[in-house]
């Protein structure tokens, strides 16, 4: 342990943390715009300037360890005036599109520009010419707003993937997407979640869906597992706070004619997937199998890794199969046209909007889901409307596909899927109630988790895997150690998907999957087969093989570059 | 007596610019523990306008190779890099036979001649500064002690070793109304003497600006007692020469050679280039000094000075 002091304020702390770290820790602001704790401190924006007794200058906190005996101050004049130039800066560089912008009222920029009476627009902005990209229509990159961070590039560097490169045009460093043919993007969206400055954001159709409401279509919403878990931090609950009936009347104000969830459709993945699993371990056939619920991941192994494609489970991912269910199972019982209904998912992901396009996924040509709508852009449109979820009396879930286990709740963290579909195995090949439900083994932090389940003399050798990277790493060295893997794109799963609130970190992310294990916990059903509304569907709907094959199947193929 | 010690009597200091005692870094990275070591010749010269290192490529290769090979000597296990920009590269490409010297190109601009931006363009990286402490000497390239001397420095190093020191540097004048060159003279020599002794005395009215090309200062008549720091460069600038189109000319060399990195260095100088362009001086002391306090890099910060000089001594008097 080392003494410092901050500000006046003495404090014990660990060695090898950076002076920031440590303010944060102890509630002491020290403004900043490029640091962002997944990244490298990089100590470009200087706005989290602080004074060293006893050394020259003015030094970053991002950047400078704490050593014993440091007495620091975050707050001299000199740091005042020089933070203000600094941030006019940015502003001079960046253009402001507010109203747009996923950072809206949470922009730190901004804030800080309040805070300290600065003129943003006293300089031309910079950028002003500088051109919007657009990513398979699902994510934009307006260049006139990045303020040279580069965090997105690490990013997309830490993904495995590397499409955001830096280039110097003309006299200065800009970011690109790679010319390279033999790079892509996956639509993961971390670049979103990890720009201080609304430069990447998904592509939004919001406008689109209140035109269908505002047409009379029958629009039906369904929430991803992940959702309740974040969306109240929009409206400034606590992180990790479970919010599902206030959410259900908000989407209902919204004008929806029904709220499902997709929990539902994960049961039944983690069903189809499990029985999958079991015939292949049988046959010693594809394996590993990897789980494709995560288009990102998908898209990865198609562009990336074709080789691999026969190796995917062909079990649609939950939002696309619940969505077939929707215009088939529900539109019959209703006796509604399926061309009237309009399925709209909410969704903590990017990609999920690149998925919704795929023409293999279609159901009697439709397709199964028609809008995806991120948690942030739900939480906007609540906001448009005026609708607080936080203070609005909740409204229950429909019924027909509203309850799922807690099997398919925690399918938004990573290790969910793996420990649903192991319950399910479990279950399938004892054929009794388990005595054991928790697979504690899958979960948690670490980025490659593994484990070998034994069951009645089978053995199922287990992997768990987030950031793309990471499963680059397994594919590339120890694919036959395994005989499944469930591989999430983003950092914790879906919890830490690119279409999360703003800002995202470690501890916001475990918080979100907290929430998520603390419902698994509490629920009487954990087990995706003892499922009453799965059980019903297999029974009214799910007959036979041809209609799980149309509704629950489908094949990948190999992808060409598209960006 | 060993070349360390020979180096420190002869005071010989780095002609990089920063002007630090060579004798500390060799010993240094001589002292320091480690598997492997490396010395880079650094012969990126980037500075506006700024030839020596050229010319003594082009007149003195031999001496300056044998500056790097009694660094190889002197320093157990260690390798070599002659890093050198486009134009020196393709000057000596096929002239080196030394296995242990190993010849780097780069195209970065001016902050490709920094050592720590040197370095990481050797290791492949990003062309940008690191941070200091830790120092390249005790960690530097592969993270091993590293030895960067400027061409100049080994050239002297040579001189050193022979015993043919005589306290000498390399000048390079330049005006648009002198003839100018490279001149290798003595160290203490003050402006007034250069100019004088190699004809570049302007007899209209004249100022200079002394010691690098965009960043050096500018002296005025009575300043041309002091002898030339930093780089040994002069520039001559007649009062019939417009100011703002000199500063115009620093702030696009700066605004295109510099990381892009941090803020103020990357935005100040694009306004510092506007300013210049409107002939709007409000606002420049602002710049100036986030410039001067929170930029990353040695190179941000001293962008004020040769700025500020020509403000202050030539345009507002």
């Amino acid at each position: 342990m080392i003494n410092i002091e901050i500000d006046g304020k003495k404090i014990q702390t660990e060695e090898g943390k950076t002076i920031l770290e440590i303010a944060k820790e102890n509630n002491i602001n020290i403004p900043s715009l490029c640091y962002h704790e997944d990244t490298f401190a990089k100590e470009g924006c200087r706005l989290c300037l602080i004074e060293i007794e006893g050394k020259k200058g003015l030094h970053t906190s991002c950047g400078t360890y704490a050593e014993e005996g440091m007495v620091i101050k975050t707050n001299s004049k000199e740091i005042l005036e020089t933070r203000k130039t600094n941030l006019k800066l940015i502003f001079a560089q960046h253009v402001e599109k507010c109203n747009e912008c996923i950072w809206n009222n949470r922009c730190k920029m901004l804030n800080y520009a309040k805070e300290w009476g600065l003129c943003i627009s006293e300089w031309e902005d910079r950028k002003k010419n500088y051109p919007k990209y657009s990513f398979g229509d699902v994510i934009t990159y307006d260049s006139s707003k990045c303020i040279n961070c580069f965090n997105c590039v690490e990013i997309c560097k830490n993904q495995g993937i590397g499409f955001l490169e830096v280039k110097k045009d003309g006299a200065f460093h800009k970011i690109f997407p790679s010319q390279d043919k033999n790079k892509d993007c996956v639509y993961c969206g971390q670049c979103v979640v990890h720009c201080p400055s609304g430069t990447f954001s998904p592509v939004n159709p919001t406008l689109e869906i209140e035109e269908e409401i505002r047409k009379g279509k029958h629009v039906v919403f369904q929430f991803a597992p992940a959702i309740r878990a974040s969306i109240g931090e929009e409206f400034n609950m606590d992180y990790g706070s479970i919010v599902i009936e206030q959410m259900i009347a908000g989407i209902k104000k919204l004008g929806a004619k029904k709220v499902f969830d997709v929990s539902v459709g994960a049961d039944l993945v983690t069903i189809e997937e499990a029985n999958e699993l079991i015939e292949r371990i049988t046959k010693k056939e594809n394996l590993p199998m990897f789980t494709s619920c995560c288009p990102a991941w998908v898209k990865f192994v198609e562009f990336y890794k074709p080789e691999l494609i026969p190796n995917l489970t062909e079990v649609k991912s939950p939002q696309i199969l619940l969505g077939g269910l929707i215009k088939t199972y529900y539109a019959k019982k209703e006796n509604i046209d399926p061309k009237d209904i309009v399925v709209v998912s909410v969704m903590p992901c990017t990609s999920k909007k690149y998925e919704i396009k795929r023409e293999e996924l279609q159901v009697d040509g439709l397709r199964c889901v028609d809008y995806v709508l991120t948690t942030h852009e739900l939480a906007a449109m609540f906001i448009k409307h005026k609708i607080d979820i936080s203070k609005i009396k909740g409204e229950d879930k429909d019924e027909l596909l509203g309850f799922s286990s807690s099997a398919g709740v925690i399918f938004g963290s990573s290790g969910g899927v793996a420990e649903a579909a192991t319950r399910t195995a479990c279950f399938k090949l004892l054929n009794k109630k388990l005595d054991k439900i928790d697979f504690k083994e899958f979960r948690g932090s670490k980025s490659i988790k593994e484990a070998t389940i034994e069951i009645e003399g089978v053995k199922i050798r287990v992997a768990v895997v987030y950031g793309l990277k990471n499963a680059k790493e397994i594919i590339e060295n120890n694919l036959d150690q395994f005989d499944y893997i469930e591989v999430m794109s983003c950092p914790y799963g879906c919890v830490g998907g690119g279409g999360q609130p703003v800002p995202t970190n470690k501890k916001i992310r475990e918080k979100r999957s907290q929430g998520l294990y603390q419902i698994d916990e509490k629920a009487e059903i954990r087990i995706a087969d003892e499922n009453p509304i799965v059980q019903n569907i297999y029974k009214e709907f799910l007959t036979n093989k041809e209609i799980i094959n149309k509704i629950a199947y489908t094949k990948f193929s190999q992808k060409q570059k598209e960006n | 007596m060993n070349i360390i010690e020979k180096l420190k009597l002869a005071e010989l200091k780095g002609r990089g610019g920063a002007g630090f005692p060579t004798y500390l870094k060799w010993e240094s990275v001589l002292n320091a523990k480690a598997p492997k070591k490396y010395i880079i010749c650094n012969a990126a010269e980037g500075e506006l306008d700024l030839k020596k290192d050229k010319y003594i490529l082009e007149n003195y290769l031999k001496d300056v190779l044998f500056g790097i090979e009694i660094a190889l000597k002197t320093i157990d296990n260690s390798l070599a890099y002659l890093y050198l920009n486009k134009e020196y590269y393709s000057l000596i490409k096929n002239k080196i036979d030394n296995p242990k010297i190993i010849l780097i190109e780069e195209d970065n601009g001016y902050i490709g001649g920094e050592e720590s931006t040197a370095i990481n363009v050797i290791e492949g990286k990003a062309p940008e500064p690191r941070k200091r402490p830790p120092y390249v000497s005790e960690k530097g390239l592969f993270g091993m002690p590293t030895l960067v001397n400027n061409v100049e420095t080994f050239y002297y190093v040579s001189k050193i070793e022979k015993g043919e020191y005589d306290k000498e540097r390399f000048y390079m004048i330049v005006g648009e109304n002198i003839k100018g060159g490279v001149y290798e003279l003595k160290e203490d020599m003050t402006i007034r003497e250069i100019l004088k002794q190699t004809n570049n005395y302007l007899e209209e009215p004249f100022y200079v600006q002394s010691g690098g090309g965009s960043c050096g200062e500018i002296l005025v008549e009575e300043e041309f007692d002091k002898p030339v720091c930093g780089e040994g460069f002069i520039r001559v600038i007649s009062y019939k020469e417009d100011p703002y189109k000199i500063m115009e000319k620093w702030a696009t060399f700066l605004m295109e050679g510099n990381c892009d990195k941090c803020t103020p260095c990357r935005e100040g100088t694009y306004r510092i280039l506007e300013m210049v362009q409107n002939k709007n001086l409000k606002g420049m002391e602002e710049i100036f000094s986030v410039l001067e306090k929170t930029s990353f890099c040695a190179l941000g910060r001293g962008i004020p000075t040769s700025f500020r000089s020509l403000i202050n001594k030539v345009i507002l008097k």
